[in-house]
């Protein structure tokens, strides 16, 4: 009783781990004692990066792929998946991580953009996840090849407030699409710069072809429950953990206000005495230019 | 007749989805009060250490083992194989001891390695189509555990994918990623023989 011919690299197994993933938290870390924290702690996933974001946002200059050495210390460190970004366009640096058997490559905005063009996500075998501000950025980057979604939020900043527009954004064009004739979905695509052939899948299924996570400014338990409640799958804590007080606290707090996101009196719970959360920033102080959701779209 | 399904974390809704497919009322379960109202439970696929620490957490892990020794049919897939298993090739995580099984994790290797693959099911007429992510395999089993599937790894070594010991079904692999539900159909099987 063999199997026969298998097969890597489809498109099932790529989307068939973020389904795996789902209800999770995945978490940001840069070194493999975060790492172990994250997975002591009940994440589904890593991902490791050079800095956090709030680190990449008060430092400024050019963020880059992690150091190879620090993505492999991690990988053996943890037994959960490993997630690592590659910057925008950087398809040398994808290449590398999926050298180093990273399980997912986030193409993010998180690291500093090397082009206009995202990298052709088809061409590897290990799956990609993007962030997207709303559904037609969301259906480019699946066209491409993404296997996963997020909302890209406002990283680095402790502030809910893109993320929770982002995902209201996706979720009325979702429900838009359906409401269309047949009739109307070509120039539906056209207006929000979509796959005519995707369109038509999502006006017909009214969902997202691929898991869709939350990201960028979740700091809080009740930020995760709020994200879940808004219909994400799951959720990314980038610097939200690490860069506040008994991280080890608030990252197992934050993965059981995930679990039980539906239930106020358990995240009451797990929400008391967490300690100062990280600073975060008014997203009106920021400038266009300071907004990393507007890198690549 | 309802079968329940853990939803802590992973993939639970698709499991739902096959449930309802067959026309089984499927309910999720994340509290122990929930297990009194089901028939059957489904562990699905998703990241093990997360779902056996919460369910440890939550006061699951008793409740579950008491009401499958007491013979309450479970199916387990990927990392709920991992869970309903003895022990791991690994060392410590919260598991139920059920399925008297050494699994090793990952044992297929990382996301790189994930693959589709048809499988010979003893006892059914027609292949299986799996779908294994950073599967598990099982090392050493017990002489309850009978054999219904395996692969070859590539050195050549067969390994068990498929098991059943008495009421417990397990799966290296996804039934519930692709549209055959005649795994779900077996465990429905097995409410009905109890």
């Amino acid at each position: 009783m063999s199997s026969e011919s298998p097969e890597v690299g489809t498109d099932k197994v790529k989307r068939g781990l973020a389904e795996m993933l789902k209800g999770g938290v995945i978490m940001d870390v840069v070194n493999a004692d975060q790492a172990k924290v994250a997975e002591a702690a009940g994440a589904c996933a890593v991902m490791s990066l050079e800095r956090v974001p709030a680190d990449i946002r008060a430092h400024g200059g050019v963020a880059r792929m992690a150091d190879p050495a620090r993505v492999e210390e991690i990988i053996n460190a943890v037994s959960i998946p490993v997630m690592a970004k590659s910057r925008i366009g950087h398809f040398v640096e994808a290449q590398v991580l999926e050298s180093l058997g990273v399980d997912y490559i986030d193409e993010s905005e998180v690291l500093t953009p090397v082009d206009t063009n995202h990298i052709d996500k088809h061409a590897f075998i290990v799956p990609f996840v993007c962030g997207a501000k709303d559904l037609g950025e969301a259906l480019r980057r699946i066209a491409e090849g993404a296997a996963m979604i997020r909302t890209k939020g406002e990283p680095g900043t402790g502030n809910v407030v893109e993320a929770v527009r982002h995902m209201r954004k996706l979720s009325n064009q979702i429900a838009w699409l359906t409401t269309l004739g047949a009739d109307e979905l070509m120039n539906a695509a056209k207006e929000i710069g979509a796959p005519y052939d995707l369109v038509k899948d999502v006006a017909a299924s009214g969902l997202l072809p691929v898991v869709n996570f939350a990201a960028g400014g979740i700091a809080t338990p009740s930020d995760a429950a709020l994200m879940m409640q808004l219909g994400c799958d799951g959720i990314f804590v980038g610097s939200g953990v690490f860069k506040s007080d008994e991280s080890e606290v608030r990252a197992r707090a934050i993965v059981e206000a995930t679990t039980f996101y539906q239930d106020a009196a358990r995240i009451g719970k797990v929400s008391r005495n967490l300690g100062e959360a990280m600073v975060g920033i008014d997203i009106d102080e920021l400038s266009p230019s300071e907004m990393m959701q507007n890198r690549g779209s | 007749m309802t079968v329940g399904v853990l939803a802590l974390q992973g993939d639970f809704r698709e499991h739902l989805a096959m449930l309802r497919k067959i026309g089984v009322d499927g309910v999720e379960v994340r509290d122990p009060g929930q297990l009194a109202g089901i028939d059957a439970l489904v562990i699905p696929g998703g990241e093990s250490t997360t779902i056996g620490r919460l369910a440890s957490i939550y006061g699951l892990i008793e409740p579950i083992r008491s009401r499958c020794l007491a013979g309450m049919p479970v199916l387990g897939t990927c990392a709920g194989m991992i869970f309903l298993a003895s022990s791991t090739a690994e060392g410590d995580q919260p598991q139920l001891g059920l399925l008297d099984a050494c699994v090793r994790r990952n044992a297929f290797g990382r996301q790189v390695a994930s693959f589709e693959a048809d499988l010979d099911v003893v006892g059914l007429d027609a292949q299986m189509h799996a779908v294994f992510i950073r599967a598990p395999w099982m090392e050493k089993i017990g002489a309850d555990v009978e054999v219904l599937a395996s692969v070859m790894d590539d050195r050549g070594v067969s390994h068990p994918v498929l098991v059943q010991q008495g009421r417990i079904l397990a799966t290296s692999f996804h039934p519930e990623l692709t549209a055959d539900t005649r795994l779900h159909e077996m465990l429905v099987a097995l409410i009905e023989q109890a």
